[in-house]
């Protein structure tokens, strides 16, 4: 025997359906938070998400979780987390936003690593009103982008503040005497390479040093010892790096090897992760890199220390994006207790206009940009410290010159 | 000029040392093995993992690692590639099945080493020391690399030259139709020559960890970068894999060193495309008509 339905109790079944699921979504909404991100757990970006990123995600969810959730009026509700795999594509971190907005309906979205994924998830999060709280985007365009979209916040600055700072230290060091005026720079032929080295080049030559060497070099270059060679016949007080971790590694090494120890030594993204240290051991000290953090700071301790009790293998954050991005979500989570529901635009004015307690200490955002940054930063006695800006609370004084490289 | 050279030839080493067993197996047992890079990394991490875990030298590790490379490969193939050789009509047919089957062994590799060792990149310093030789300052563990590359290159040849079971693998290169005429089994043959092939991947992986940076997802770059010398040297030919190897480091080091390090890349694809336009077939490959 079969039963059919008629039109009408159809329409009467769909209704209720609907009804039920529009309570349900409602109830739901009170429940949890939804939060979702698409990461890169694939692809050339995984390096650098498994490292900044997503130990931060996990660790703060965490640790949210445990506190009873994030504060919603005068209750807490736990997170609930929705994440997906962007493979270091720029479509697929699109698509993978869209089906947690449209699909999974998360409340509020974290951003992916790097700063070609978050400019390619930009618009969209601007579209649909979500924050976006980019953590580790290096671009001069920031300024414009935070103009552009108001919801966009660029926590790591711009390149061209990046190399004016290092441009700044170097004089600084020159004025006291502590360095001569030869410049030799290298960059990788990539996004940041190529963004640093076109900053750094006018404001080196502006702030009259000698720059005698100016080459880049491709991306996946296996041996870098040809570049060492050159420079260290070159006998510059100053050499500069704008490289990836593994290039990073790479002319840390065969500089080493070929005994080239200039007065300042700066390498770039790697130079402040624990893997550095880990494989050059005394060898850090005096080494010079973009980013640093207040290491005295007990805020940053407690930190580390979280970090390293969450992390798998007791894994510890780097030394510049990673408390940054640690400190993002934790102003997420005040201005959205701050606001007290889930109102995406409130909470986006919130993050405009407010003042936030974080591991990095008072956050007040200005354009939607950070006031403060560590650009430079430094290898000393196991600690990769802040030095410039110098006006940073916290920050040390240079160790220069840097000592001699010793065996391992 | 002493110092370009030596690092050209300890660099094109490491390229020829890549791409050897790559050449036996696209060459002799005709699987165009895609995984290629992630069977490189993989013994990279094992390296890793024996020498930060238990303190074992990357050089005893070879002694661990290779075999069960070998082991591993050989399964591979009867396990999985077998069907695809038992289906194929043709070689060509075999080699679009095997570029499929190992396109998917790539996710399957790459997904198992993000799970076991996540995405972080990986380095450790083994012999990271400078040593003199002839008169330059070199670094110990590039150095060893080249020395064990030449060593597993000639002793490869003259497996290949001077054995009757080379003999019968080169036989399966040239036509493996009638290699069976005359009394060479095949299939076992090419199983052997492609655990062989993975076992000499596994060899360059071991090595290339001691003085690179990994992550789990930087096989492909290995991949490639072997594709291009095998295809450069003539396919399945231990010569012109070495030559052609040697040839791209020391463009590379050279134009590096006297022209522009961004340009390494432009002259190593100058390079390859000049070679294929001249001898399509690869440096020592024959043209087939």
């Amino acid at each position: 025997m079969t039963t059919f339905l008629t039109r009408r109790s159809a329409l009467l079944a769909a209704a209720t359906c609907a009804a039920t699921l529009g309570l349900a979504a409602v109830a739901e909404a009170q429940t949890s938070i939804k939060i979702g991100y698409a990461i890169s757990r694939t692809g050339p970006n995984t390096g650098g998400a498994a490292v900044t990123t997503i130990p931060n995600y996990e660790l703060w969810v965490k640790e949210v979780n445990a506190a009873g959730g994030i504060k919603l009026g005068d209750k807490r509700v736990p997170i609930e987390v929705v994440q997906y795999d962007d493979r270091s594509n720029a479509e697929e971190a699109v698509r993978a936003l869209e089906r947690l907005i449209n699909q999974d309906k998360v409340d509020f979205i974290l951003p992916p690593w790097g700063t070609g994924l978050n400019l390619a998830v930009g618009p969209t999060l601007n579209r649909e009103g979500y924050p976006h709280l980019a953590a580790t985007a290096v671009t001069d365009r920031a300024p414009e982008l935070a103009k552009r979209w108001p919801n966009s916040f660029w926590m790591l600055g711009t390149s061209a503040d990046a190399a004016k700072t290092l441009v700044e230290l170097l004089s600084r060091l020159r004025d006291e005497k502590k360095i001569g005026d030869t410049v030799a720079m290298v960059s990788i032929a990539d996004g940041f390479g190529i963004d640093l080295s076109s900053a750094a080049r006018p404001a080196i030559t502006a702030a009259k040093f000698k720059l005698a060497y100016d080459k880049s070099y491709p991306i996946g270059t296996q041996d870098l010892a040809p570049i060492i060679n050159e420079v260290k016949a070159l006998n510059p007080d100053v050499f500069i790096a704008f490289s990836y971790p593994p290039d990073t590694l790479a002319l840390t090494e065969q500089s080493r090897i070929a005994g080239f120890n200039p007065k300042v030594f700066y390498t770039g993204v790697g130079t402040a992760f624990p893997l550095y240290r880990g494989k050059f051991g005394k060898n850090t000290e005096g080494v010079m890199g973009i980013g640093g953090w207040s290491g005295d700071s007990p805020a940053i301790k407690d930190y580390l220390a979280r970090h390293k009790a969450s992390a798998a293998n007791g894994a510890e954050p780097d030394r510049w994006a990673s408390a940054v991005t640690y400190a993002s979500l934790q102003m997420l989570q005040q201005a959205i207790e701050r606001v007290g529901k889930i109102d995406r635009a409130a909470v986006i004015k919130d993050l405009q206009t407010g003042t936030f307690d974080t591991v990095i200490g008072k956050v007040k955002l200005e354009n939607n940009m950070p006031t403060r940054y560590w650009w430079v930063g430094q290898w000393q006695d196991g600690e990769f410290y802040g030095i410039a800006p110098a006006k940073n609370e916290g920050a040390r004084t240079a160790i220069v010159p840097k000592p001699a490289w010793v065996a391992p | 000029m002493t110092n370009a050279i030596l690092t050209g030839l300890m660099l094109g080493g490491m390229y020829a040392l890549i791409a050897m067993g790559l050449t036996l197996q696209y060459g002799v047992a005709r699987i165009m093995n895609l995984s290629y890079g992630e069977f490189l990394i993989a013994a990279a991490f094992a390296s890793h993992w024996l020498f930060t875990g238990w303190a074992i030298s990357p050089f005893a590790g070879l002694a661990l690692v290779v075999p069960l490379a070998f082991a591993l490969n050989f399964a591979i193939y009867k396990l999985l590639l077998t069907p695809l050789v038992r289906r194929a009509p043709n070689r060509d047919a075999l080699e679009v099945d095997s570029i499929l089957a190992t396109f998917g062994l790539t996710f399957v590799i790459q997904g198992s080493m993000l799970a076991l060792f996540g995405g972080a990149y990986y380095s450790y310093s083994f012999l990271a020391f400078p040593v003199q030789f002839l008169g330059e300052t070199v670094a110990a563990n590039r150095l060893a690399a080249l020395g064990i590359t030449i060593l597993l290159g000639l002793v490869l040849y003259l497996a290949l030259t001077r054995t009757r079971a080379g003999t019968a693998v080169r036989a399966v290169a040239v036509d493996p139709f009638a290699a069976q005429l005359v009394a060479i089994n095949v299939p076992q043959a090419s199983a052997l020559t492609f655990a062989l092939g993975g076992a000499l991947v596994a060899a360059a992986g071991v090595l290339v960890s001691t003085f690179l940076t990994f992550s789990a997802s930087s096989g492909v770059v290995f991949t490639m970068k072997a594709l291009i010398v095998v295809v450069m040297g003539g396919v399945g030919n231990m010569l012109g894999c070495l030559v052609a190897g040697l040839a791209l480091g020391l463009s590379e080091s050279l134009v590096a060193s006297y022209v522009d390090p961004g340009l390494t890349l432009a002259v190593n694809f100058a390079l390859f495309l000049a070679v294929l336009l001249v001898k399509p077939a690869g440096l020592f490959g024959r043209a087939t008509r």
